[in-house]
């Protein structure tokens, strides 16, 4: 018999068991691999498409003028031709074509552009305008260019930047979102699965520690989780052009705040685990501490996006901490103290759920 | 033999408004197979659960192998082999590696083919627990308790719900785990199993025990009282009928 019982090593068992497990279980793949990654494609190659405005020509409408030649020229203006007029004023109406042009010279040798956009795409209809203005000055001062009055220039300069694509912005909220049902579902069922099969209760009759148990069983849910973490920002940066600023030490910074961030969202998972009386209980209390979160905490739209009474909420969830600091450090190029506050809300949410789940944890 | 390796003295549990133990106290002997008999309720599993330090008495002592429950749980859970009634075991993996889990919750080195061996179990190391028979998950219950190379091991109804064949199937491989040395304590309420492996019983009524002895002295005791069986024994039971017919093999493998 070992004179000395060692727990780390009766703890790395545990995690090589729950971990061979886990991978041979496909729902804990499922969810924390393939859903971020379908909507990291999702949304990889929606934005590809961008900005468009569609315009329509009036069938009457001269392709030689100088302001066809240069609307051409507009990338993100696409030119519909060949359109029956029937079928443009319907389009008009509901909006899949944001405006209506016709360009002409009248009798007297004026060019005439006469536009008609649609109440039911009110800001294209409007950013054309301007477009069609700014053309059409431009056209007039080329015109009277010999002509000395004082003229009124402008003068623009772009600053360079960093171009931020899509896949920036919803990567990093993926990763967290994965991050948080990892941790809070994957916990809630394998300790609750664990306590009623009574897999836990023969654990205690050997001379395993119950603080052995917990960590052996979190480290491999930190390990399964950190290794999903690894794989979505490989294809990311890989196949969709995921912007890590300063290479590794940025992935490195997003794994360790990924560790951080799980150990917080692992303590809700005891709680539930706690709360829940049976497997069948876990999802609706699950749900209840994720979904909100995936709606409100930035991961598909910015924060700033939601009406101004619903800031607060989003302002008060964990998981837009976590969001926000793992943009800074993606996109940003921060490190980890760069996002000291970030991590202190979350800090701070893990001290107030680990007090909760120290209450109301159960072990039989 | 009449070493004492367990001793229970005034043990008593006491549920919020129940006593499920009444003070009882019993000894058991280095390398036999103990009995714990008693109707469903009787306190048999509380009893069994406090001396495998999985429950905390009320009050009372009990000393398995010079140590305490009170002070010296892990000195005891290393000497000891516990199977639940009911337990499960860690799902999604296969046999050798439970074994293997087991060896690292118990620090020992375990092989788990040897292992699996000893409880006729090789040929199925690649299976989950829940894919076996009733009378394979037994089996592999016994074989996690033997692990750690136990002093003493605790079995809690090992044989309910098995078909007669399991049930003398189990029986074989009980006796032999007796035959290394290793001291048994089992609760059960059939009697015919207790008759066939006990050396010693103790029944359990009510939270108290009745009475202790070997199988033999309780009937010979009782047949001394005048007791006669209200219907002449025949030469062979049914359940002889019915092994004659279907034979010794085990089934569901």
């Amino acid at each position: 018999m070992n004179k000395n019982y060692s727990q780390l090593r009766a703890m790395f068992s545990l995690t090589k068991a729950s971990l061979t497990a886990l991978l041979r279980n496909p729902s804990a793949v499922v969810f924390n691999l393939i859903f971020p990654l379908i909507f990291i494609i999702v949304f990889g190659f929606i934005s590809g498409s961008g900005f468009r405005i569609d315009v329509a020509l009036d069938k009457n409408t001269d392709t030689n003028n100088p302001v066809y030649k240069s609307l051409e020229q507009i990338k993100s203006v696409k030119l519909i031709t060949a359109l029956p007029d029937e079928e443009i004023s319907s389009e008009l109406e509901k909006g899949r074509i944001d405006a209506v042009i016709n360009i002409s010279k009248n009798p007297d040798g004026m060019t005439v552009v006469s536009l008609k956009t649609t109440k039911a795409s009110p800001e294209r209809g409007n950013i054309f305008k301007v477009m069609l203005n700014e053309i059409i000055s431009r056209q007039n001062l080329e015109l009277m260019k010999d002509v000395r009055i004082p003229k009124t220039e402008l003068k623009e300069e772009v600053v360079e930047g960093r171009k931020f694509k899509t896949i920036d912005f919803i990567l990093p909220g993926q990763l967290g979102f994965s991050l948080l049902s990892a941790g809070v579902f994957g916990t809630a069922f394998i300790f609750i699965s664990l306590r009623q099969t009574l897999v836990i209760k023969r654990f205690f009759a050997t001379p395993v520690s119950r603080a052995a148990i917990l960590t052996g069983e979190s480290l491999s849910r930190l390990i399964f989780s950190i290794f999903s973490a690894v794989i979505i920002i490989v294809i990311g940066n890989l196949f969709f052009g995921f912007t890590l600023v300063n290479g590794f030490v940025t992935f490195l910074n997003m794994m360790l705040l990924s560790v951080i961030a799980l150990t917080v969202f692992l303590g809700f998972g005891f709680v539930v685990s706690g709360i829940a009386k049976n497997e069948s209980s876990v999802p609706p209390i699950a749900n209840l501490i994720t979904l909100p979160q995936f709606l409100l905490a930035g991961t598909f739209f910015p924060v700033s996006n939601f009406p101004e009474w619903l800031q607060p909420v989003s302002k008060a969830l964990p998981l837009t901490y976590l969001n926000e600091a793992m943009r800074k450090i993606s996109f940003e190029g921060a490190d980890i103290f760069g996002v000291g506050k970030e991590i202190g809300i979350l800090l701070l949410w893990g001290l107030a759920v680990y007090i909760i789940a120290v209450k109301v944890f159960k072990w039989e | 033999m009449d070493k004492t390796i367990i001793q229970v003295k005034n043990l008593v549990k006491k549920y919020d408004d129940l006593e499920a133990v009444k003070g009882i106290s019993f000894d058991v002997f280095e390398g036999e197979i103990f009995g714990l008999l008693g109707p469903n309720g009787a306190g048999k599993t509380t009893t069994l659960e406090i001396m495998e330090t999985l429950r905390e008495k009320t009050s009372g002592e009990v000393i398995i192998d010079n140590y305490s429950v009170d002070k010296d749980q892990n000195k005891i859970k290393k000497i000891i082999g516990v199977q639940l009634q009911a337990a499960g075991y860690y799902p999604n993996l296969h046999l050798n590696e439970l074994i293997e889990l087991f060896a690292g919750l118990y620090n020992v080195y375990a092989n788990p083919d040897e292992m699996l061996q000893l409880v006729n179990l090789q040929d199925r190391k690649k299976s989950k627990f829940k894919e076996l028979s009733g009378g394979q998950k037994q089996r592999f219950s016994i074989c996690t308790t033997l692990i750690n190379n136990p002093k003493i091991v605790f079995l809690d109804e090992p044989t309910t719900g098995l078909d007669p064949q399991a049930r003398r199937n189990l029986w074989e491989l009980i006796k032999s785990i007796k035959g290394k040395g290793t001291t048994i304590m089992l609760t059960t309420h059939y009697m015919d199993e207790a008759e066939i492996l006990c050396d010693r019983v103790g029944i359990i009524d009510n939270g108290k025990i009745i009475t202790i002895d070997t199988p033999d002295n309780l009937i010979d005791k009782l047949v001394k009282s005048g007791f006669q069986k209200i219907k002449k024994q025949k030469d062979a039971s049914l359940e002889d009928v019915f092994l004659n017919l279907t034979g010794h093999e085990l089934r569901d493998e």
